[in-house]
């Protein structure tokens, strides 16, 4: 048999046009999509896509996404890949769904194809007279076929509602607390269960009287199964209550952990497990000759939490055989395979429905709390449970992005060219996220599952291959054109703390790093910083947005500090691949040290829609200010301490810079996510303003005022 | 023990049976049925469980049932609705003010008190009214434009 063909995106796993759109009775088109809603406005861009394509308005649009029965299963929403893989497939599906019903309707009217037109689905010749619209026509028997992908879709030019700013559909309910999010649903008979977990990670249960806490008011199960307790009661308050008692009562016999803050860096880094690998290398001796001045850094960044606003939640029911589930997942059919896997149950058996959540950023408890549900609606008969992580379940137990450190060698030459350059990564893998993959024996990446009497092995983390943009490495490669480079990961295995993905990954201290370290060889070799950066830089699309960034912050040469205020650079392809980000950041040491006004220029391709495009962008750019000024989860030898905002604090309103964001667009290029794209760059340009006001160069994060007043000493 | 206690959200009364140290926020969530408020932290720290308690913004997650008593109480469901949105809800969907909204809500009721108590608010003052309402999603910026907004539409309105 030959391989099927191979469509665009995840029309390629999901190959039948009427698993994406659906013509209704009602005169609207329903539009399912594999990818969900955290938050960065996909779902509408998507809408934004179909109803391009089959020239049909937005308000006859309906959007389903992220559900195990109803909707294609198009693995994660992250990395930025969203419009790429689901936005193309909805793209190639609906125009070619346009181009079976304008055929049909051809007939039926008896018009010439190329003398049709169709207006809000509605197909007419120039008569206006002899029309039938897409539901008239026989839509279901045209879309029971597979995908060909042999309809171009729209030239950029043609769109009139992609490239536009139009309004999200979700911020209205969101603006008007209308319920909305899976911790606002409702099932008949419903019960609140809240979690009980140990002190610390690897804390054995000595003893626990469960009995006591069933006594209490309201409190319909206490489970203990091995060293996870859970507790069910009928109003959340009684559960939130036996929370606390069963806290009080467990007794557990704690084991340390591996190194306290200030020595973690040098644990992960010196482990006999490590793993070298050699990421990329291009050599030219030649060039490497005419160094003349080595220089070398190291640059770290510590463990960041997620931090979601709203700890995760969800909702599980189960009857009879068949389990159904309430998620703010980012993978609904991964978290339905390990619930399967922890579960010994048929994949059949499980329905996980995708409902929203706070903002995850990446992998936060929101696939671990779905275990806790299920668990916790079996101890209560099967009724449904909504569980809620309380706030120290979130901070504590989240998998945080893992600790790192890079360190950058170059050499510049007498004219101040990079002639040798390499970089060196130690991190844990990058994911530990659910997947679809069978493994030999059970395996699962849900934290209760690990915890049990009969536990699941815990998924060894992976990393992202450097074809996808890597995990680790992402980002250590440069695009800047050298003559010599050589990338060097080193992969930890051990994990002290609980590690996966988290918005941005590799990046985040790859970028700092090299963005940095730019700086420190631009002050070296006598050079503006950015001047310093176009000197080695071929990419127009990089140049560009370089270019872009400096005139519209005003950036001039040679400007001197007055040792209050600082102004600093950095720039970063995300992925070396995806979208563009180059950033101005002022920064103010008085009182403290705080962003006063961001510019950035962005180039994400194609922009579906402009305005979430600048959402993302400046919200990513806040949250890359906050781990940059003062994030780091704290923990000591025996437990995380991080266990509430004063103990992690973010930014706050007060703290918020200007923020200006200048777009490129590109819309004969492909469109790319704006999620991540400030995740690198913007911590190196605080660095390098830090650097600008007061001639200190700080290589840990988070740039906090004591190891400013340290350095300055 | 659990009383029967009678609280005026949104201008009507409501009567729920609770133990009397039961915070605000689950009795208007679960008993009452307004998931506006949202529960983030239950410290007080974070500002996404914000009502109104006779005008000012309180966090329902700190307010024990039994001191709500006899005060009035305006959650986002009172201030305006979908068909018919408040000045400042029509302001953060016009400003588009949110990622993932599970803020906003918090936000929006911490919006609300600064502007009836001072309804030309500077650029200082709203930040300062907000600095208690965490935002994760970094929407800070849209979210001062749309109190920028919804004070100037008031002001227009008068
Ligand atoms: S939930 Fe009330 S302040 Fe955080
Ligand atoms: S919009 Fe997500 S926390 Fe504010």
């Amino acid at each position: 048999m030959n391989a099927p063909v191979k469509l665009p995106g995840s029309l390629d796993a999901n190959r039948q046009l009427d698993q994406w759109l659906k013509f209704e009775a009602d005169g609207t088109l329903t539009v399912f999509t594999g990818k969900v809603e955290i938050g960065q406005g996909v779902v509408t861009a998507m809408a934004q896509i179909a109803a391009e394509e089959l020239d049909i308005s937005l308000a006859k649009v309906r959007m389903v996404s992220g559900d195990t029965v109803l909707t294609p299963d198009e693995g994660h929403t992250s990395g930025s890949r969203s419009i790429d893989e689901g936005g193309t497939a909805l793209r190639y599906a609906s125009a070619e769904a346009r181009d079976l019903l304008l055929r049909e309707a051809a007939k039926r009217l008896d018009i010439p194809l190329d003398k049709l037109t169709i207006e809000d689905g509605v197909v007419s010749g120039f008569d206006r007279i002899r029309r039938v619209s897409y539901w008239e026509l026989p839509h279901t028997a045209l879309l029971a076929r597979e995908a060909t992908a042999s309809v171009k879709p729209k030239a950029a030019s043609k769109h009139s509602i992609v490239g536009t700013a139009v309004d999200r559909l979700d911020i209205p309910f969101k603006a008007t607390g209308t319920p909305r999010y899976v911790q606002d649903i409702e099932l008949p008979g419903m019960l609140f269960g809240r979690v009980v977990r140990p002190p610390s990670y690897d804390a054995q249960l000595t003893a626990f009287d469960a009995d006591a806490i069933r006594k209490l008011p309201g409190v319909v199960a206490v489970l203990r199964d091995g060293n996870f307790i859970g507790v069910v009661a009928e109003r959340e308050e009684q559960a939130v209550k036996a929370r606390t008692a069963a806290l009080k009562a467990a007794q557990w016999k704690e084991v340390p952990i591996a190194a306290d803050e200030a020595g973690m860096h040098e644990y992960l880094r010196t482990r006999p497990d490590n793993k070298e690998t050699l990421i990329s290398e291009r050599v030219d001796a030649t060039a490497k000759a005419r160094g003349t001045r080595k220089l070398d850094a190291r640059y770290t960044k510590p463990y960041i939490a997620h931090a979601s606003i709203g700890p995760s939640c969800a909702l599980a029911r189960i009857d009879g055989e068949r389990i159904e589930v309430w998620s703010h997942s980012q993978g609904v059919y991964q978290l339905r395979y390990d619930l399967a896997t922890v579960l010994q149950m048929d994949l059949e058996k499980i329905i996980v429905h995708h409902g929203e959540g706070s903002g995850c950023y990446g992998h936060n408890g929101a696939d671990d709390v779905a275990l806790d549900a299920v668990l916790l609606s079996r101890a209560a008969g099967g009724r449904p449970v909504q569980v809620q992580w309380m706030r120290d379940d979130e901070f504590a137990w989240e998998p945080y992005s893992p600790a790192m450190t890079t360190d950058v060698h170059a050499a510049l030459d007498d004219a101040g060219n990079i002639v040798d350059w390499s970089v060196e990564v130690w991190s844990n893998g990058h994911s530990q996220r659910p997947v679809s993959i069978k493994t030999p024996s059970p395996v699962s990446s849900l934290l209760s599952a690990w915890y049990l009497e009969q536990p699941v092995t815990r998924r060894t983390q992976a990393d992202p291959p450097m074809a996808g943009g890597g995990g680790m490495a992402r980002n250590a490669p440069v695009i800047y054109a050298l003559p010599n480079e050589r990338v060097v990961a080193h992969r930890v295995e051990v994990q002290p703390l609980r590690a996966s993905a988290l918005r941005g990954l590799g990046a985040i201290s790859n970028v700092f790093a090299i963005e940095s370290f730019m700086d420190e060889l631009a002050a070296a070799a006598n050079c503006d910083p950015i001047e310093f950066r176009l000197r080695h830089m071929k990419d127009a699309r990089a140049r560009a947005v370089i270019e872009l960034a400096a005139e519209k912050a005003g950036w001039k040469p040679g400007t001197q500090s007055d040792g209050t205020s600082g102004r600093g650079f950095a720039f970063s392809q995300y992925k070396n691949g995806y979208g563009y980000m180059a950033v101005v950041i002022d920064l103010s040491l008085e009182p403290d040290p705080h962003v006063t006004r961001a510019v950035a220029a962005v180039d994400v391709g194609q922009v579906i829609n402009p305005d979430g495009v600048i959402n993302q962008s400046e919200g990513g750019i806040v949250q890359a200010i906050s781990w940059a000024l003062k994030e780091q989860v704290r923990h000591d030898r025996e437990r995380v301490l991080s266990r509430d905002w004063e103990t992690y604090p973010i930014l706050t309103f007060a703290e918020i810079p200007a923020i200006e964001i200048h777009l490129i667009d590109r819309p004969e290029e492909k469109p790319l996510g704006a999620g991540e794209i400030a995740a690198g760059p913007v911590p190196a340009a605080v660095a390098n303003a830090l650097y600008h006001a007061l001639g200190v160069r700080l290589r840990d994060l988070p740039l906090t005022r004591e190891k400013i007043a340290a350095a300055l000493v | 023990m659990p009383e029967k206690i009678t609280l005026i959200v949104n201008g009507a009364a409501h009567t729920v049976t609770a133990e009397p140290d039961t915070p605000l926020l689950y009795i208007l969530r679960n008993d009452l049925k307004l998931k506006g408020a949202k529960f983030g932290c239950g410290l007080g720290q974070c500002g996404a469980c914000m009502v109104l308690m006779d005008g000012h913004n309180v966090m329902s997650c700190e307010v024990p049932l039994w001191s709500a008593v006899g005060k009035s109480i305006t959650t986002i469901e009172g201030l305006g609705t979908l068909q018919s949105p408040h000045a400042l809800q029509r302001a953060f969907i016009g400003e588009q003010a949110a990622q993932c909204g599970y803020c906003l809500s918090g936000v929006i009721m911490s919006s609300a008190a600064l502007l009836a108590a001072n309804p030309e608010p500077t650029l200082d003052d709203i930040k300062q009214a907000l600095t208690r309402n965490l935002c994760r999603c970094g929407t800070h910026t849209r979210m001062i434009k749309a109190v920028q907004r919804a004070a100037a539409d008031l002001k227009a309105a008068k």
